[in-house]
């Protein structure tokens, strides 16, 4: 029991100062888990990482289930999580009522107007990352035009055609994902 | 008084092409939680996809303004635009559906690939499939990005581009650190652009 709450409370610090998001929880994850506690070993923490790539979800919660349930199983990755989602719900239900209550007050709506652009540039720039990871397998700039997937090209172009004919999400998603498996089965190129 | 009736107005104006409704806000916010891989900003779009453009159950200006209050507060930033637009759709109910719902599949995935990681991460089946979905994802994201940012540039106006531009610069190039620049951002649309043209 003791050990639940401590999984909570240490997620919940995680949550409450992690602020960016994504890459901006490592550290702090980091330093609660690996050099507070003891839970994970730098090693396995790095795995958390690579796991988080290529599975569901915010890192911060991938984290938090990895490490939960290697410490207190199931009921241990359910303590984390909930720890690391309490301080976004009090926080953010808070901001809510604000917004629907003074949304239209002249500086309220200054601030938002200014913060809409700023997020469109955010949601490019995750973009711009993904379209790396995608077809070169990097995260960053400089990339090798001779190195591409052209079997990552090929599914990006079809699910943009099929985008056009306006397919649900949902379906777009898993029939790229079974392009995938087809595609790269059939060649024999590794993704 | 008037500003408020104002908002809730404005609100309403949002119109429904399919009936709001708690099951349909889990399923669907589970599917897209289940299915995507990458960070918030991936996963904020495909809810946007299926709650504006889809379901029609919010207007685009109001999801972005969420998205805003998302970003600003601590946490991770889809957990965040869940727990908000739950609150925007269903209220304190709404909220949990939403959370429960992004939240249910990774600690689903991450409970089961924490016990046989090894398996899974050597599994080449598997990442096929994820890289295909991963191709899927980049083609709908820079979707949504073009169409937002061709909305930008229609309105013909400096100041919203100036920020756009410099967001992007400073986050990519410069690696500022995102909130820095978000303050930046807030405060100049606090000094410069309370006027109505800028909504």
């Amino acid at each position: 029991m003791e050990i639940l709450l401590q999984l909570f409370i240490s997620f919940a610090t995680v949550g409450l100062f992690c602020v960016g998001g994504g890459y901006a929880s490592m550290p702090l994850i980091q330093a609660e888990v690996i050099e507070k506690y003891g839970w994970l070993s730098m090693n396995e923490f790095v795995d958390i990482f690579t796991i988080s790539q290529m599975t569901p979800g915010p890192i911060g919660i991938n984290a938090a289930t990895f490490v939960g349930s290697k410490v207190a199983g199931i009921p241990g990755s359910v303590a984390a999580t909930a720890g690391f989602v309490f301080p976004s719900v009090v926080i953010v239900l808070l901001l809510a009522y604000l917004y629907y209550k003074y949304g239209n007050v002249g500086s309220i709506r200054g601030i938002l107007n200014g913060l809409r652009p700023a997020v469109v540039a955010l949601i490019a720039r995750a973009g711009v990352d993904i379209l790396l990871l995608a077809f070169w397998n990097k995260e960053k700039l400089p990339v090798d035009i001779m190195q591409t997937d052209k079997i990552a090209v090929l599914i990006f172009v079809l699910t943009w055609f099929a985008l056009k004919k306006k397919l649900g999400t949902i379906k777009l998603l898993a029939s790229s994902g079974v392009a995938g498996l087809l595609f790269y089965m059939l060649t024999g190129i590794q993704p | 008084m008037g500003e408020i009736k104002e908002t809730s107005e404005k609100l309403e104006k949002a119109v429904f092409k399919e009936p709001f409704s708690y099951s349909k806000l889990f399923i669907s916010t589970f599917i897209i939680s289940a299915f995507t891989v990458g960070g918030g900003f991936v996963l904020i779009p495909l809810m946007k996809a299926k709650y504006v453009d889809e379901y029609g159950w919010m207007q685009e200006n109001e999801s972005l303004d969420l998205v805003s209050i998302a970003q600003s507060a601590p946490g991770a930033v889809a957990v965040n635009a869940a727990i908000i637009m739950g609150y925007r759709l269903g209220g304190i109910l709404g909220t949990f559906t939403a959370l429960l719902a992004t939240v249910l599949p990774p600690l689903i995935t991450l409970t089961v690939v924490s016990y046989f990681y090894d398996v899974f991460s050597t599994n080449p089946y598997v990442r096929m499939f994820l890289k295909g979905m991963q191709c899927g994802v980049t083609a709908i994201l820079l979707d949504v990005v073009l169409n937002l940012m061709v909305k930008q540039v229609k309105k013909k106006l400096a100041l919203p581009l100036l920020i756009m531009a410099g967001t992007f610069i400073a986050a990519y190039f410069l690696k500022i650190n995102i909130m820095e620049i978000i303050l930046v951002d807030a405060i100049i649309g606090f000094f410069l652009m309370r006027d109505p043209q800028y909504n």
